[in-house]
């Protein structure tokens, strides 16, 4: 708790490792930024840990570090994030699960299975987090923004 | 005299005369206690009196007066070597008083009156001390003892708690259960009115087209046909179809507008019936769960609601749009001729007597299938959730077998009403066919003879159809009916219950506690199996209690009471010296966290979970309290983090991360209280070292009451208690105890001897 947007430093080393350099001067070399609110608090609450998973830093909030760390720090946890947003659903196979999606998304066309209707989960009124059944996630920002097509498909598992 | 004058005022009614009849100048009553067995167990009241100098028995002035001779009133003055004294088992008790050389009297009781006999020795104890001149220990000034049944309860209460459960246990009278939706009904009064109004007008809309076919046929067809196309009367052809084509498009837009209102009307009130029934769900006490099973708790708030909003919706207006056009047509029927309207009403009787009769029949059926239907919901609330348990001792064909059995039964029972119901329909319809035939014969016979015109028989023949179609309907209505009026009953079987725990008619509110918890002479029965005898026990704030025993010891249920799952049968539970009766419960239990051996996560992510008792928390709260549980790291391991979801119970999760995140759930609302109820026996001993030091956090500055089988677990404890058969037989800390030969250093040994026994054997 004390750790708690503490000044600290933070780069890439020549083998593409992050690196971080605590308030005490300690190299912490190889950590791993994570968020704690992925999806409803994705700006904050952001924890650094070291190559065993333990916590070296906590930022509270991205804004408050200073543009260049901040800017490391919002690209390394860009690259380890895939959540595809789905774009259009061209096809689905079935009506009850297991069903095969064809869709298209922000990162290209693309398909996936989904195993059961609990791992679509509702995270607004117009969001929805789809998890298929190899642990992938995608996103449905605004499901009122699809195309009617998409959306007729999407309402039998809604 | 005072004191008479105050306990002979609650005295029952009947007894008054009696008692007072019975005492000598200047006696004094203190206490009284109502038998309700004689010495052969037959139901016999007899009133035991003490007053301050003797004990009197009185027989029931009722049963008195049929044997005259027998003996109104015993009486023994309490000496120095009498002695009174209670004995109970299982549902019946023996009171017995004596003296040194022997047995003077006894009487019987059923454990009902357990607590008042309790009373009564307790008072008759204290007349000897003072007859021996000890000082007495004047007790509980804060407690009352109820008149009726003598249980003794905090005077916060207006009312006695087990009394008056004990009233509301009565079943209410189950045909009123549909007259009692009203209360539902009333708030959404105005909309149901309109659609009254709505019903109303569709009926006289859907009424007009027969009445345009009499001029149709008589002035206009009939002319038509016998005098050819001149005279045709154009006009009043016209103006009959547009009226007719009128009427039909009126009552399509009013049934419309009618379906909707009322439509909408009924989902609110099914909504607020589901509301409601659930909210005092959540607000009854634990032991009305120890009773009802899940899945039939489940069909009552879906089944049988959706089951009312139905019937208001559908079956209600049906039936009085169906009474308005009865009504109507047989108005219509009269003017237009008495004599035939007469004979059109023939077939009414049998279709009444019919429908009576099937009615009975179904209540019956229906009563039974809604019992069996959420009995096969309540197997479905089992096994699905004892999945792992079911398949763990490969017993699926079991559950198999049993489900079929039941749904076997399902099929059975509703197999009676549907046979019932077969043949109802077409009988209805034989009697209603037959009543046509009746007419045409009756009005062949009235044209024949030139009494009444065609046109006139034409629209009899539609209002009579219009008229039996709708009595048709009407006696579906009796299906409809009895299965609302089961469902309204069952829905009211809740709302009815009152909580064992009860709100507190003058509540004082206890705020944010200190923490000092003192127990005083608390005893509690289970049915009639007594677990807890007269406990006393004073907790300081911030006090570590660490409470051993065997299973079945009382532990746990010294827990329930002090969390005021339950409340006590005797006694009284004081946190910062106001009685737990007198504090409203959700205030009092915002001062209490609680770490259960098997931690429930409810389905949602892992902040909704650690703040579920906070639920305004902010992020920086509930990251804090899971840092302070040690479940920051493994959840930050989750590919979603905190927004992680989990499952109804947790499946994603270890034992040992799931009871981190409860104890993080009870970190989070700071409770001045801290309940441990096995918090670590479920998980390994490493994960156990993880947990307790996250529970070390936790009870810093807090008073706990922690339970362990592993007394290990307790080496933080200040004083450990020790407890057998609901009684404390030990009192202090560790290394006292273990010097006293008794219960607390022989389970200390078996587990010292346990551990050594094993570690060879896992080394090896």
């Amino acid at each position: 708790m004390n750790n708690q947007t503490a000044p600290f430093g933070l780069s890439a080393d020549a083998l593409g490792r992050l690196v971080l350099i605590d308030a005490d001067g300690v190299r912490h070399i190889g950590v791993d930024p994570v968020r704690s609110f992925p999806i409803t608090d994705p700006q904050r609450w952001i924890s650094i840990r070291d190559s065993r998973g333990k916590e070296v830093a906590f930022v509270e909030d991205l804004k408050e570090l200073h543009p260049p760390t901040r800017r490391t720090l919002e690209e390394e946890l860009a690259r380890r994030e895939f959540i595809p947003q789905l774009k259009r659903i061209v096809r689905m196979t079935n009506d009850t699960p297991p069903i095969r999606f064809d869709v298209e998304t922000d990162r290209g066309p693309t398909e996936f299975l989904l195993n059961s209707e609990d791992d679509i989960r509702r995270l607004g009124p117009n969001t929805f987090l789809i998890v298929d059944s190899a642990g992938v996630r995608y996103l449905i920002a605004n499901y009122s923004a699809l195309d009617a097509h998409s959306r007729r498909w999407l309402d039998r598992v809604l | 005299m005072e004191s008479f004058s105050h306990l002979s005022s609650a005295l029952p009614a009947p007894w008054q005369a009696t008692v007072a009849a019975q005492l000598q100048p200047g006696e004094t009553l203190s206490a009284w206690l109502e038998l309700d067995l004689d010495c052969e167990l037959r139901y016999r009241a007899t009133l035991l009196v003490l007053t301050d100098r003797r004990l009197l028995e009185l027989s029931d002035p009722q049963a008195a007066t049929a044997q005259p001779d027998a003996d109104l009133a015993r009486a023994w003055v309490v000496r120095q070597d009498l002695s009174l004294s209670s004995v109970e088992r299982f549902s019946i008790g023996t009171l017995q008083l004596a003296e040194a050389s022997g047995r003077l009297a006894h009487w019987r009781y059923t454990v009902a009156r357990a607590s008042a006999v309790a009373h009564l020795v307790h008072e008759f104890d204290v007349h000897l001390q003072r007859l021996r001149g000890e000082s007495v220990d004047e007790k509980g000034a804060h407690q009352l003892l109820c008149p009726s049944c003598g249980t003794s309860y905090s005077d916060a209460l207006d009312e006695c708690p087990s009394c008056n459960a004990a009233i509301e246990d009565d079943d209410p009278p189950q045909y009123s259960a549909l007259f009692r939706l009203w209360r539902f009904a009333k708030p959404r009064m105005g909309t149901i009115l309109l659609g009254g109004i709505l019903t109303f007008a569709c009926t006289a809309a859907q009424l007009i087209p027969p009445y345009l076919t009499v001029p149709l046929v008589d002035d206009v067809l009939t002319p038509a046909q016998e005098g050819g196309a001149n005279a045709v009367n154009w006009r009043l052809l016209y103006f009959c179809l547009a009226g007719l084509v009128g009427s039909e498009l009126l009552a399509w837009i009013l049934t419309w507008a009618r379906n909707y209102v009322l439509a909408w009307a009924s989902e609110r009130v099914a909504a607020d019936i589901r509301n409601e029934t659930y909210s005092h769900l959540q607000r009854l006490s634990l032991e009305f769960f120890s009773t009802k099973r899940t899945g039939d708790l489940i069909t009552r708030v879906s089944t049988d609601s959706d089951r009312i909003c139905n019937f208001i919706s559908l079956n209600v207006v049906d039936f009085i749009s169906d009474l308005l056009m009865i009504a109507g047509t047989a108005v219509i029927l009269l003017t237009m001729n008495p004599l035939l309207a007469v004979i059109t009403l023939v077939p009414i009787p049998f279709v009444a007597w019919l429908s009576s009769w099937v009615r009975l029949r179904l209540k019956q059926s229906f009563r039974h299938g809604g019992v069996i239907w959420a009995e096969m919901t309540s197997i479905l609330a089992d096994t699905i959730p004892g999945i792992r348990v079911v398949k763990a001792f490969a017993q699926e064909t079991r559950e198999i077998d049993r489900f079929d059995g039941i749904n076997h039964r399902v099929l059975s029972v509703n197999d009676r009403a549907n046979r019932l119901w077969a043949f109802f329909g077409p009988s209805i319809d034989l009697f209603t066919g037959l009543g046509v035939v009746i007419i045409w014969a009756f009005g062949a016979w009235q044209i024949i003879q030139g009494n009444i015109k065609l046109g006139i028989l034409t629209a009899f023949l539609a209002y009579t159809y219009k008229f039996y179609t709708k009595l048709r309907s009407i006696s579906w209505m009796v299906n409809a009916t009895q299965r609302t009026a089961n469902s309204a009953r069952r829905i009211f079987e809740v709302l009815d219950r009152t909580s064992t725990v009860p709100e507190p008619v003058k509540p004082i509110h206890p705020g944010r506690l200190i923490g000092a918890i003192e127990l005083e002479d608390v005893s509690f029965k289970y049915g009639n199996r007594t677990v807890l005898s007269h406990i006393n026990l004073a907790i300081k704030p911030g006090e570590m209690i660490g409470l051993v025993g065997q299973s079945g010891s009382g532990k746990s249920t010294l827990i329930n009471l002090i969390c005021r799952f339950y409340d006590v049968a005797d006694g009284s539970i004081r946190a910062d010296g106001g009685d737990l009766r007198s504090f409203p419960v959700e205030e009092y239990r915002q001062n209490i966290g609680i770490v259960l051996q098997e931690p429930f996560l409810f389905y949602g992510t892992i902040a909704d979970n650690i703040a579920y008792g906070k639920p305004q928390a902010t992020r920086r709260e509930i990251i804090a309290a899971a840092r302070a549980a040690g479940a920051h790291e493994f959840i930050l391991n989750l590919p979603e983090g905190y927004d992680a979801v989990v499952g109804e119970r947790g499946q994603s999760l270890s034992g040992g991360e799931r009871q981190r995140i409860s104890i993080a759930r009870a970190l989070l609302i700071d409770p001045r209280i801290l309940i441990l109820d096995e918090a670590t026996s479920s998980v390994d001993t490493e994960t156990e070292r993880d947990i307790q030091q996250a529970l070390d956090h936790l009870i810093q500055g807090r008073t706990t009451i922690a339970i362990a089988h592993r007394l290990s677990t307790l080496r933080k404890a200040d004083r450990l208690v020790v407890m057998e058969r609901g009684n404390i037989v030990q009192v202090g800390p560790h290394h006292e105890l273990l010097q006293q030969p008794g219960v607390y250093a022989r389970l200390h040994k078996a587990q010292v001897e346990m551990a050594t026994a094993g570690a060879p054997v896992a080394a090896g």
